[in-house]
């Protein structure tokens, strides 16, 4: 064992690195592979869309339509403020604001708590319209199968899609405790960027979902 | 490579109402029809607002070379997920004659 004393060793800094510029190259380095893991996760739901969109464009097109689409709408617009106020909350982390860091993280899950609920709506709205396939699933004859492709996609891909936000939100709720009790500092603020890092992802799955699922069907019905 | 990059709060806002204004665009565009031109416009603008969220809120843009192999690599498997798979799919009602 070394003795406490043998070098500087600022707060947050783990044995194994150098220094916190390092850490904080590894840590980014690290989250980016996981992230990559995740674009080829989302990826390969997006590819299902694709190919069954291309099988079936106008049951897709009438499925589509079906959505609530200024809930959605409102969702993006949501989704991207909070986007907004995560990067300020780095911001603040990085500058070591510690009260205007709490209140950026609050309204980051104040607005991912919205997203939330609206989204609850529509699945409640898709439930009523009877929506849901292999639970009370009805359509229009003439696109009764194949809007089922598009309806088990859109609730797969959403369900996976607000996953991960919930996930997010037991992230910034541990951020904003760390923040709380002083553990970020200026010079130790790695945790704040490395989240944001993941709710910018989940963001940008959404930036994707929002004109393939409710978009498509506008003009056309 | 400075690790402790802090950019100016102007940029955070001027992206957001880039962010923004696509999400407009984008929802306004899908009203009219434009034929094939809707799926490609919608994806154009998407990606245009990922690559947004990736230079500038995740500073990709102020990272190592090595973080942006990663990042172009997990993009670049992607393009190879869509290419080889659609190559088969798209292919598949191809008339063959003689």
């Amino acid at each position: 064992m070394l003795p406490e004393a043998a070098h500087h060793h600022p707060a947050g800094l783990a044995h194994q690195f150098d220094n916190l510029e390092q850490q904080k190259e590894a840590a980014t380095l690290g989250m980016w592979a996981f992230l990559t893991t995740e674009i080829l996760f989302f990826g390969g739901l997006f590819m299902v869309y694709t190919v069954y969109r291309s099988s079936y464009p106008d049951a897709f097109a009438a499925a589509s339509h079906e959505l609530v689409v200024w809930a959605g709408t409102v969702n993006t617009a949501v989704l991207i403020t909070s986007s907004l106020t995560m990067a300020l909350a780095v911001h603040a982390a990085q500058l070591g604001q510690r009260r205007l860091l709490i209140v950026f993280l609050l309204l980051t899950m104040a607005l991912g708590c919205v997203f939330l609920g609206i989204k609850a709506f529509e699945y409640y709205t898709e439930f009523v319209e009877r929506h849901i396939p292999g639970l009370n699933y009805d359509f229009e004859p003439k696109y009764f199968r194949n809007a089922q492709l598009f309806f088990s996609l859109y609730f797969l891909m959403t369900g996976l899609h607000a996953l991960h936000m919930i996930i997010g939100l037991g992230i910034m709720a541990f951020m904003l405790w760390w923040s709380v009790r002083g553990v970020i500092t200026a010079e130790y603020y790695i945790p704040i960027e490395i989240s944001g890092l993941y709710w910018h992802f989940v963001d940008i799955v959404w930036i994707f979902l929002f004109p393939l699922l409710y978009l498509i069907g506008r003009h056309a019905h | 490579m400075p690790t402790n990059h802090i950019l100016p709060t102007r940029v955070y806002y001027t992206i957001f109402a880039i962010l923004m204004l696509c999400t407009f665009a984008t929802v306004l565009i899908a009203f009219f029809d434009l034929g094939p031109l809707n799926a490609i416009a919608a994806l154009t603008i998407a990606v245009f607002k990922a690559v947004l969220v990736v230079l500038f809120f995740m500073h990709v843009r102020y990272s190592t070379r090595l973080t942006w192999a990663v990042v172009a690599g997990g993009v670049f498997w992607l393009g190879i997920l869509l290419a080889l798979t659609l190559s088969d799919y798209l292919t598949r009602s191809w008339q063959t004659f003689g």
